[in-house]
């Protein structure tokens, strides 16, 4: 029996929210967050205190599970803050999963924010260097990505005009969504030409620095079909871990979303084949080669001439990111609950321009630390449970 | 268990100049960065042993400082023991460290307390 396989669709998103993407000056990372959260709750039709199951990681609260459940009033059965960089909300989504579905809680929130962009100006990150690589000073993270970069230039002749494409997809999808924080024509040329900051990844190949927040509500799928959204079924989840620091990572051509996505996959009874929108942690151009690699979409090797192809952006045969991702719609640090978020408003059809026609399926993906974490979500409407 | 804290003991070593890292007696598995057990098997059976000190860049980046200081090589080296270790690349240009390149292990000041190990071109082979 494939592990978890009961659990298919048992539980659905019925509420989700963005708030204050891009810049949202004056404003505390628990009063984004907490904004957030109050549209996904009145989105899912519910009330705050019918919320029993609570979900969080914060940059830079590390009890933000404690703060969020005191600044909205309520007194959760469940309260989770783990933090495993940005996949958490993946994972949270999983734990979540488990505990609606064992009857421990009845109404999970899972939210996020930051306003690291107004507030701090720079990535804010609970991220501590190791022991072994703080004496040698790395611009992380961007030079642990850039590591891993290298090495799938190396072995399979990845260039840094297809790393560029990548950029460029998500700008051809954040052009079509109007919450985007940048917008505009942009080409390989363009991001070629931006500044290098860790060879080979340049100052395009790298995500955004926003403000920003998002929640998601979830519940047991016999209690979604009474609320006023479409249920959103979540169809598998799963996540993998297999290292911290870049260096530990046994092949850097490969990262844990081989596991997290094979057994969302199985979970799920379904193959990448049968996906039909995949949202993805894009924090540099490089993790949307590898994780559609890891995840099964093309070949380990071939993701380069993948996404060059023109088969990620709008029209192409495997819509990615459609929010306009962490490099283009925006990135308040940790990112990965907006990939949730996204994936929910094109299986509703609430994606305007941007909308994916007759999308099913979606897939969403979180990333943590420096390809450390992995967690992998399958989405689907009512009609594919 | 091993006598010492592994991580005191490695820096101890590198404070006298020395690269040392240990070895499993009964896997003969070479580990870093230094643990209290061995990865995977649990082992606990870890000495402390010198490496050849020759490796292979296993993965190279350059990081981007504003001129007039010149930029840093960030790269991932396999020592030919297995085991790998972020380092630099030095007495060359960052650009120019190539992955595939054989280097030899060399112990310096550091830019903080500590002295770090940082690996040159290996000119023997």
């Amino acid at each position: 029996m494939t592990r978890g396989e009961h659990l298919r669709g048992k539980t659905a998103f019925v509420g989700a929210a963005t708030f204050g993407c891009g810049e949202s000056p004056g404003y505390t990372a628990i009063e984004l967050a907490a904004e957030a959260a109050r549209l996904a709750i009145a989105d899912a039709g519910l009330t705050p205190s019918q919320i029993d199951g609570l979900f969080i990681c914060l940059p830079s609260d590390f009890f933000s599970g404690l703060t969020i459940a005191e600044y909205l009033g309520i007194r959760p059965a469940m309260t989770n803050n783990s933090r495993t960089g940005g996949s958490a909300f993946l994972t949270h989504a999983e734990w979540a999963m488990l505990a609606l579905d064992a009857g421990l809680i009845d109404h999970a929130l899972i939210c996020y924010g930051s306003n690291q962009r107004t507030g701090a100006g720079k990535l804010v990150s609970a991220q501590m260097p190791s022991l072994f690589e703080a004496p040698y000073h790395p611009n992380n993270p961007v030079a642990s990505y850039a590591l891993a970069a290298s090495r799938h230039m190396y072995e399979f002749g990845t260039t840094s005009e297809q790393l560029a494409s990548v950029a460029v997809a998500a700008r051809q999808w954040a052009n079509l969504n109007p919450e985007a924080f940048r917008r505009g024509p942009l080409s390989t040329d363009d991001v070629l030409a931006t500044r290098l900051v860790a060879d080979p990844l340049h100052v395009g190949d790298c995500c955004l620095v926003t403000d920003g927040a998002a929640a998601v509500v979830m519940t047991r799928a016999d209690r979604a079909k009474d609320l006023q959204k479409i249920p959103v079924a979540l169809l598998g989840a799963a996540s993998a871990t297999w290292h911290f620091e870049i260096a530990q990572l046994a092949d850097l051509t490969v990262s844990a979303a081989k596991e997290s996505g094979q057994r969302a996959f199985a979970q799920a009874g379904l193959t990448p084949a049968d996906i039909d929108v995949v949202n993805l942690y894009d924090a540099f151009t490089i993790n949307t080669i590898l994780f559609l690699e890891d995840l099964g979409f093309c070949p380990k090797g071939e993701g380069g001439p993948f996404v060059a192809s023109g088969q990620i952006g709008p029209g192409g045969s495997l819509p990615v990111n459609t929010n306009g991702g962490g490099l283009s719609f925006c990135h308040p640090g940790m990112y990965g609950l907006f990939t949730i978020v996204e994936s929910i408003r094109q299986l509703r059809g609430e994606g305007g321009d941007r909308q994916v026609s007759g999308a099913k399926l979606a897939l969403a993906h979180g990333n943590g630390g420096t390809l450390s974490s992995q967690a992998t979500c399958i989405l689907g409407l009512p009609e594919t449970v | 268990m091993t006598s010492a804290p592994p991580i005191a003991t490695y820096f101890q070593h590198l404070s006298e100049g020395r690269f040392m890292i240990q070895r499993s007696a009964s896997t003969g598995e070479w580990v870093f960065y230094p643990r209290i057990i061995a990865p995977r098997t649990g082992a606990t059976d870890l000495e402390w042993v010198e490496p050849s000190g020759l490796g292979t860049v296993y993965a190279a980046t350059v990081k981007r400082v504003k001129p007039p200081a010149k930029n840093i090589s960030i790269a991932i080296v396999e020592l030919d023991e297995g085991p790998r270790l972020m380092t630099h690349v030095q007495a060359m240009r960052a650009e120019e460290v190539f992955i595939g390149m054989r280097v030899r292990a060399k112990v310096v000041d550091g830019p903080d307390e500590d002295k770090i190990v940082v690996f040159e071109a290996d000119r023997a082979e």
